[in-house]
């Protein structure tokens, strides 16, 4: 008894802050990419070349966040430093096109319309479904339960059966095999309801768009109303996104690239 | 000798595929059983189809107390794949070889029963499986999955129960499966060696490695010493974050929530290290063909080593409170058992295999890479319980602490990455990398152009299924989440 008093004097506090700190993420930490188009010498295709997902286009020089893994290859493969992680966290976006990229900045996720907002904005209930994932998003989701994340102190909070929920959040290709399981899934939480896909692979099928055995991410089996990329997103990513939607983070859009 | 002897080679080296002993079906079951029978288990069977039609299976065995690898090779020709089953004497074949008639329509005669393996005929999963079911009055059946309570991956547990006993458990896996193998084959290099990276998710650095390895003994290619050491700095922290999360995980399940959380802290804390390193919580984008991607320099190497030394003090503060809590042993001792003789018999591997006696660690028997110069103590426990499984990741989380603090202050000077020319026509390689989960196996081979031909993955979790099946028989069902938390096996793994 003593021993865990003792030991519960010395834990520290771990919990981390809202609005992010600066260098709370260590210099490595792979955030959003920005581009800088107008960098890219003639003909100049290395980084298309190179991607491992096929998530570069050029040119104009475009890079798709929903398939990027972040192995930063285009950015060894790049002669002019057109290409760049930056550490910023804040990726997630309300549709699919806003995650491909050009010089411009990101468009962030917004809030739910007014009604679902009310409904979900303080307590949000989301039943976890792995369609094919490589446990490495579902990793993460697990971790934002810890103390160093908390999402319970947001009232968001993962529950066990699809009828206590108010949405689902969805991590792998949606293989063959889960599609029917996903889909009873979704059909199981009553409406209103809310889809979040979570990863490279929900978002495009990610390392295996090309394998006959999955459906290209979730938006090719249910409608998706937040989109989170990564290979896996860090958890303050999935957090920021889920916030955003909530309408409890309203700091807008990133304004253009400059300097950014 | 005689001429059936399989060839002989070593982890992390190619072999010309000609050079294989080719054997008759009878002959080949039965040098494999020998083998077996004497001091090898059955690393992996592998087909290939020819382009005569035949299918070439070739039988991979692990010899660890010599540290060598073997390999043979039957044909079975187009209208006639059938061969005398080693399930019925090597139980440690039976998923290989349900896998073999699942992918490749052979018939192996004599095997107890060829369910499949990952693939569903009707894409409704658990209707069109073929359950072993229990009869008798009292007995009653409990499904579980795909979706369970949980942040977890999908997979179908059917427990036939006489009141709250478990007689029998019977897992069906398959829902997770992507094709990773095939796409082995038709990326390019750096596709292979992302899709590695996305066979599970929590062992990233582990199937990374043994991939690259593979291609590096195809290509003949030396790795630099220095981006040796620092894949093995990867590994070992990916075993460590691992393990600690799997401490969390347990005293969570048995309602130690102090454990719970600090033992996910630390796990934490190490994934933190790993982005430090790697550039990723798990490792990502650091393992490429010929070395690694990113240096560590004396400034980082010094703050990781502060970093390590107090995740050490920290480790082992929180685990003597929880080894040392009586309700916690309570539960731990004498849940879910597994007999070192079931363990060697399926062919066990990795922490739960060291956990019931089964003394096999690739990284001793099979060096490769770095492991040739470092040698990590291995543990081994023998009550084969919940417990052991917990207290062997204790301390492997420990020794690996050891050896990261060791190699942070002595990295070895010299380049991160070698450059990797066209790989050998016609040869195979195989790597075997001591993954957090166990032997982590990888086989490639290429075709007369020196394209791949040919990529097979064996995640630790293959061999360690059937385990935790054997650890419920018997048990009360409500110990089912604690046990399969102590084993917690991969199904993307499995799956792939």
């Amino acid at each position: 008894m003593h021993n865990v008093l003792w030991l519960r004097l010395r834990q520290p506090t771990p919990t981390v802050d809202l609005p992010l700190a600066p260098g709370t993420l260590p210099d490595r930490f792979r955030g959003l990419p920005m581009l800088a188009p107008d960098r890219c010498p003639d003909g100049c295709r290395a980084c298309v070349d190179c991607c491992p997902t096929g998530a570069i286009t050029a040119p104009p020089l475009s890079l798709d966040l929903g398939r990027c893994v972040f192995c930063m290859e285009c950015v060894r493969a790049c002669p002019a430093e057109a290409i760049r992680f930056t550490g910023d966290h804040r990726m997630a976006t309300r549709t699919r096109d806003d995650l491909v990229r050009g010089g411009g900045g990101i468009a962030l996720a917004g809030a739910l319309d007014g009604r679902m907002r009310r409904l979900f904005g303080r307590s949000l209930r989301l039943r976890a479904v792995c369609a094919g994932s490589c446990n490495g998003c579902d990793a993460e989701l697990s971790a934002l339960g810890n103390v160093v994340f908390d999402l319970g102190r947001f009232g968001i909070q993962f529950v066990a059966s699809p009828r206590h929920a108010d949405g689902i959040v969805v991590t792998g290709p949606v293989t063959r095999n889960m599609e029917a399981a996903l889909l009873a899934t979704y059909e199981a939480v009553p409406a209103p309801k809310i889809v979040v896909a979570v990863g490279a692979c929900a978002l495009s099928g990610g390392p295996f768009r090309e394998s006959e055995e999955q459906r290209g991410g979730a938006a090719a089996a249910l409608p998706v109303d937040l989109f989170v990329p990564g290979c896996p997103p860090h958890p303050l990513t999935i957090l920021d996104g889920l916030l955003r939607l909530l309408g409890r983070i309203e700091d807008g859009s990133r304004p253009p690239a400059a300097g950014g | 000798m005689d001429a059936g002897a399989p060839l002989e080679f070593l982890n992390g080296q190619s072999v010309g595929e000609d050079a294989i002993p080719l054997l008759p079906r009878q002959r080949f079951h039965d040098a494999v059983l020998r083998e077996c029978g004497a001091e090898s288990r059955l690393a992996a069977l592998v087909a290939r189809p020819l382009r005569s039609g035949a299918l070439r299976v070739h039988a991979l065995l692990a010899r660890d107390l010599p540290g060598l690898l073997a390999i043979l090779a039957m044909d079975l020709p187009p209208g006639d794949r059938s061969y005398p089953a080693l399930t019925p004497e090597l139980p440690e074949a039976q998923g290989f070889e349900r896998e073999l008639a699942e992918q490749h329509g052979v018939d192996p005669v004599g095997h107890p029963w060829l369910k499949p393996v990952r693939a569903f005929q009707d894409h409704h999963g658990a209707s069109a499986y073929p359950f072993f079911e229990v009869g008798g009055s009292g007995i009653h059946e409990v499904a579980v999955g795909p979706v369970h309570a949980g942040v977890i991956e999908p997979g179908h547990f059917r427990f036939q129960c006489d009141g709250e006993r478990v007689l029998h458990l019977e897992i069906q896996l398959g829902y997770q499966h992507r094709g990773a193998e095939a796409l082995l084959v038709r990326g390019d290099r750096l596709q292979r060696v992302v899709t590695a990276e996305s066979i599970a998710g929590d062992s990233v650095v582990a199937h990374a490695l043994a991939h690259c390895e593979t291609v590096e003994a195809l290509a003949g290619v030396e790795v630099p010493l220095r981006g040796q050491a620092l894949r093995a700095l990867a590994l070992e922290l990916e075993r460590v974050a691992n393990h600690l999360g799997d401490l969390g995980a347990l005293a969570g399940d048995i309602g130690y929530l102090a454990g719970a959380a600090w033992f996910g802290r630390l796990r934490g804390d190490a994934l933190g290290m790993s982005l430090d390193l790697t550039g990723s919580r798990y490792g990502r984008g650091f393992c490429r063909p010929g070395g690694v991607t990113l240096d560590l320099d004396a400034e980082r190497a010094r703050g990781l080593a502060d970093r390590v030394a107090r995740l050490v003090r920290e480790l082992r503060e929180v685990s003597d409170l929880f080894f040392g809590s009586n309700p916690v042993l309570a539960r731990l001792e004498g849940a879910g058992t597994l007999t070192f003789e079931a363990a060697a018999g399926l062919g066990l591997v990795g922490p739960a295999a060291r956990a019931s006696g089964c003394d096999r660690d690739a990284r001793r028997d099979h060096p490769a890479g770095y492991y040739r110069f470092a040698l990590i103590p291995t543990v081994r426990l023998d009550s084969g319980d919940v417990y052991a499984r917990a207290m062997v990741r204790r301390l492997e989380a420990q020794r690996s602490l050891a050896f990261l603090a060791e190699t942070l202050t002595h990295l070895p000077p010299g380049e991160l990455r070698a450059p990797v020319p066209a790989l050998a026509p016609g040869a195979l390689a195989v790597a075997l990398v001591e993954g957090w989960r166990g032997e982590t196996l990888h086989l490639l081979a290429t075709g007369p152009a020196g394209e791949v031909a040919l990529g097979k993955v064996v995640d630790p979790s293959f061999h360690d299924w059937p385990g935790l099946a054997m650890a419920m028989r018997g048990e009360e069902i409500s110990n089912f989440p604690l046990c399969n938390k102590s084993f917690n096996l991969s199904y993307a793994g499995h799956d792939l």
